[in-house]
């Protein structure tokens, strides 16, 4: 049955509510799927034998009021699952069984749905390519030896190549919509502290916040109001009033003002970005909204400004892993130099760098000079978004600055490496809603993303002008199914 | 400014990392290029910026004092690389 996997999100709950297929049919035919594609690396622990005796005992008694009644879904490896490895893509956490579960994996599970497995990713969600995982690389089903972005690199891969019907991310300072601007996908970072960040492994705690990644808009609204809640267990979770962003979902966007900051017209920039940006406002202007030039002044100091706040922050949360209480240990002499061989050999090259980076801010004499430095250029990064959002009702840009690249293309220089997420870092730094939605091919014909940019807590906003755009835009996704072969 | 090679195997010890030679001429020639690029914030000007802290201008909320998480020793002490049925086992710490 090809059609299952073919079916959004929406469609399947749809079918299941109708009761015209069962959470078994769709359950093993992903299982299937997934099991031949391989290739991809996109799952580092399935769990497909507990989805299928599950997917059994919800046909056996179906809640059907629920929102995602019986649908299977993988999740990236950065959540913890109860009695389910996780690893965040490191060596360190390489036999790690979690006792408790994240709040929103449980959100998912108490709406129905049926873990499939974990996906790979980023170790510790740090890298914009998924060459970093301890588990190996991910590779893009949209063309052999190109890479799906990262750090979500395992679930959008996994989205693209019809693995799971839909799954979740998390997004620092990207990590979403970047993986899902290279796919063809849609990709949404909330506000920070809609979704809870309890149970996810920690990477930077001020920027990280976990996320739909799906087929469609539409499907994108639905997982977004299962995973986001108010969580008495994060101290930075935010309580206030959650739209129905499904139900809520309309195309009614005339009059809306949309920004287009003059700053995010970068050197360099491929004619194709540019062209596709501007067929993004003309599509905007169709529906009736109306275009607004911007400026966001800060924009080039975005990208410096996060990595000294990013890394700072790992090197503490990182800290944790000593040897003592997780998984992996080399003994030593003594205890110090079981720490330093533990660490050594646990993390890889990109988290020592950041670990490094982010130890160097912080020490005496330094501290002033970049952490808290950093701290003020942040502010006034997000002085220029609420200025500008006094103006306009959201912002539009491209996702990245280019399409996929090749695998080992910019492993060896960071900083290309890092200017990735030239587009996707800022609004991190602000805490702002950001949605990655596909709007092209480029002339490989590799995917591209356009990026909307809402107002703190207007993700129904962002959805509303994402699901205009992408009826006018009509992508479709094409995979030719390489890796199975 | 510039990171040398004794700067990186202080950052080093400081992080609980051990690096050998080779990896500590490599972390120097990264972080260099890192840090270079970073220094673009020197231009600016953030004599009267307040810094920011955090994005959520909450005031954290206070919970009461109890436990909820009960009888999880084992629970906890099932990941430790260590076997011990009671306690976290590091090398001797105190002579």
């Amino acid at each position: 049955m090809t059609d299952i996997i073919n079916l959004t999100l929406t469609e399947l709950v749809n079918k299941i509510k109708s009761k015209e297929i069962s959470s078994t049919d769709i359950t093993s035919n992903y299982i299937e799927r997934s099991k031949s594609s391989k290739k991809l690396n996109t799952y580092i622990e399935e769990t497909f034998d507990d989805a299928l005796v599950n997917s059994k005992k919800f046909d056996a008694k179906p809640d059907l009021q629920k929102k995602l009644p019986g649908i299977p879904i993988a999740v990236k490896d950065l959540y913890c699952t109860k009695n389910v490895k996780t690893t965040a893509g490191s060596k360190i956490l390489e036999n790690f069984v979690p006792s408790y579960e994240s709040t929103v994996t449980q959100n998912l599970w108490n709406s129905g749905a049926i873990l499939l497995g974990k996906l790979n990713c980023d170790e510790f969600a740090m890298g914009s390519s998924n060459e970093t995982s301890h588990f190996g690389n991910v590779l893009s089903p949209i063309d052999n030896n190109l890479v799906p972005g990262g750090s979500s690199g395992g679930s959008a891969s996994a989205l693209a190549a019809k693995l799971t019907p839909a799954t979740i991310g998390t997004d620092t300072g990207g990590s979403i919509r970047q993986p899902a601007s290279f796919t063809g996908t849609v990709g949404l970072k909330p506000t920070y502290g809609s979704c809870s960040r309890y149970g996810i492994v920690a990477f930077a705690s001020s920027l990280d916040q976990a996320g739909p990644m799906t087929r469609d808009v539409k499907d994108c609204a639905l997982l977004l109001e299962v995973i986001s809640s108010f969580d008495n267990k994060d101290s930075t979770s935010i309580d206030f009033k959650r739209p129905n962003y499904f139900s809520d979902l309309n195309k009614n966007i005339k009059g809306k003002k949309i920004g287009i900051p003059k700053e995010y017209r970068v050197e360099g920039m491929p004619a194709e970005i540019e062209k596709l940006w501007d067929n993004g406002k003309e599509y905007l202007k169709n529906c009736g909204a109306e275009i607004i030039d911007i400026s966001l002044p800060h924009t080039k100091y975005a990208l410096p400004t996060y990595y000294i706040v990013a890394p700072a922050e790992a090197s503490s949360n990182l800290a944790r892993y000593d040897g003592v209480k997780y998984g992996f240990r080399v003994e030593g002499e003594n205890l110090i130099d079981m720490y330093e061989k533990t660490r050594s050999q646990g993390f890889g090259d990109e988290v020592k760098r950041r670990i490094m980076i982010g130890t160097y801010v912080l020490s005496s004499g330094y501290y002033d000079a970049y952490y808290l430095k950093a701290q003020k250029v942040r502010k006034l990064i997000k002085n220029d978004f609420d200025e500008a959002f006094n103006k306009v009702d959201a912002i539009l840009t491209p996702s990245t600055p280019s399409s996929a690249f090749k695998v080992g293309e910019k492993m060896d220089d960071p900083v290309s490496m890092y200017l990735n997420d030239i587009f996707t870092v800022p609004v991190n730094l602000a805490g702002l809603p950001g949605i990655s939605i596909p709007a092209g091919l480029d002339e490989n014909n590799y995917p591209l993303g356009l990026q909307l940019i809402g107002k703190p807590f207007d993700e129904q906003g962002i959805l509303n002008i994402a699901y205009s755009m992408e009826e006018k835009i009509n992508f479709k996704l094409n995979t030719s199914d390489w890796w199975n072969k | 400014m510039t990171i040398d090679l004794k700067t990186v195997k202080h950052i080093s010890k400081l992080s609980r990392i051990s690096i050998d030679d080779q990896k500590a001429k490599k972390l120097e020639k990264d972080l260099n290029s890192i840090f270079k690029w970073i220094e673009k914030l020197n231009e600016l000007n953030t004599d009267n910026v307040e810094p920011l802290t955090s994005i959520a201008e909450t005031t954290l909320r206070f919970r009461k004092d109890q436990i909820l998480s009960k009888n999880i020793r084992e629970d906890i002490l099932k990941n430790s690389p260590k076997d011990n049925k009671d306690y976290f086992v590091v090398p001797k710490v105190v002579e």
